[in-house]
């Protein structure tokens, strides 16, 4: 299974000088089976880069966690909508009143877009993501609703010999009086546990946190102890606070380098791939 | 196994609420009680733990206020999971103190998304506290 980050800013594209590194587009990870299956893990405005390369293809399945703009905000831009034949499949969660299609209608829809859904030239399938296991191509897919605002999954992708969890949009010590309790109370675990690769939202540092708590998100110090309860292998930082620079992120990694975590931290940055 | 996140939402929330709350899953166990509830079901959650459903429905038995037993099938929160409906109502407990104590219970049915259930929350205070 190889992994390519091509955006992992949180909640607005943040280009700039002081975002090179990390990159300043939003969620978009591509997920690529041995067999050359195709998952795309969200519309953020990195999946614009991503259609650019992907070349002829038969198919294509784009999996949203959620519907807040910035895991939407590049599908319209996504190239393979654009050709006849290409079968391109979209999963994400419903609400408790609304299937998936008719939340997509809200955003691919003037006045916010000016293309309909129904005019893309492309084979489109839009599909209620179910909450358990189900498999595309030779990749096993798990969604389970995650502590986040608003109907949101977290993925577990496995090829049967390794295993990644995607948890962009992540809070999972909301509430809880001592982070982390046990696994069996802990939001996200049976996605993350024992995974190769855990790709998690880290939007705060630990002191910002305070501020903002039930926004949906994670402090540093929360994903790594969400990893380390998981018995991740490795833990990829992602959805970096637009107003986080590129030296902020160093020292965020940095210091939580000098905790010794149990698992490989490695700083996520857009561009790059990763092989399991 | 971890909890569905909404049952895991309920437990944190209830953690902070100071009205007596409990919460169970589909079929009827016993996940979890708050502060305020202990002083009512007359022991720490730390010390009961989760209980199956036949288990705590011994243990916690059920009155009508003019003293007969509820049958299981007719406790409130059994109810409210069976027919997916909330369920108010009037009734004696007896604690793990042995103490009996007059409550008055409302059981929500905790449905998910895609019409899963989930298990059942159960907000309850006594009528004659002492
Ligand atoms: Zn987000
Ligand atoms: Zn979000």
């Amino acid at each position: 299974m190889r992994v390519t980050l091509w955006g992992t800013r949180g909640s607005l594209p943040s280009a700039g000088p002081e975002t090179l590194r990390y990159g300043g587009n939003t969620s978009c990870v591509e997920v690529r089976g041995e067999d050359g299956t195709l998952l795309v893990l969200d519309a953020g405005t990195g999946i614009r880069r991503l259609g650019a390369t992907v070349g002829e293809i038969p198919a294509v399945d784009v999996l949203l966690t959620h519907l807040h703009m910035d895991h939407l905000q590049g599908l319209g831009f996504f190239a393979p909508l654009y050709r006849p034949k290409v079968q391109v499949h979209i999963w994400g969660p419903p609400s408790t009143t609304m299937d998936l299609q008719a939340r997509l209608v809200r955003y691919l829809s003037p006045p916010l877009f000016p293309v309909r859904l129904r005019e893309l030239p492309c084979d489109l399938v839009l599909l209620d993501v179910p909450l358990g296991r189900f498999t595309i191509g030779a990749l096993e897919v798990a969604a389970a609703l995650v502590s986040h605002p608003g109907p949101t999954v977290g993925y577990r992708i496995s090829d049967g010999r390794v295993a990644m969890a995607y948890l962009p949009d992540h809070e999972p010590a909301l509430g809880a009086r001592h982070f982390p309790e046990e696994p069996k109370w802990t939001s996200g675990y049976d996605l993350a546990a024992g995974v190769d690769l855990l790709i998690h939202d880290v939007q705060y540092a630990d002191a910002e946190y305070p501020q903002y708590v039930g926004w949906g998100h994670s402090a540093i110090g929360h994903a790594l102890a969400f990893a380390a309860l998981a018995g991740a292998r490795r833990l990829m930082t992602f959805h970096h606070n637009p107003t986080h620079s590129d030296d902020d992120l160093d020292r965020l990694i940095e210091t939580a380098r000098r905790g010794e975590p149990p698992f490989e931290l490695i700083p996520g940055r857009e561009g790059m791939t990763i092989a399991l | 196994m971890q909890k569905p996140i909404e049952l895991i939402l309920m437990r944190q929330l209830a953690s902070y609420l100071a009205m007596p709350i409990l919460i169970a899953d589909r079929e009827g166990n016993l996940l979890y009680y708050n502060q305020p509830a202990e002083a009512i079901l007359g022991r720490r959650f730390a010390e009961t733990g989760e209980m199956r459903s036949e288990e705590w429905v011994q243990t916690l038995p059920l009155y009508e206020e003019d003293g007969s037993p509820i049958p299981p099938e007719r406790r409130p929160l059994l109810v409210a999971l069976r027919e997916r409906r909330v369920v108010h109502r009037r009734v004696r407990i007896q604690g793990l103190d042995g103490r009996s104590r007059r409550i008055e219970s409302t059981v929500l049915p905790l449905d998910g998304q895609g019409g899963r259930s989930l298990g059942g929350a159960i907000i309850f205070w006594e009528l004659d506290p002492s």
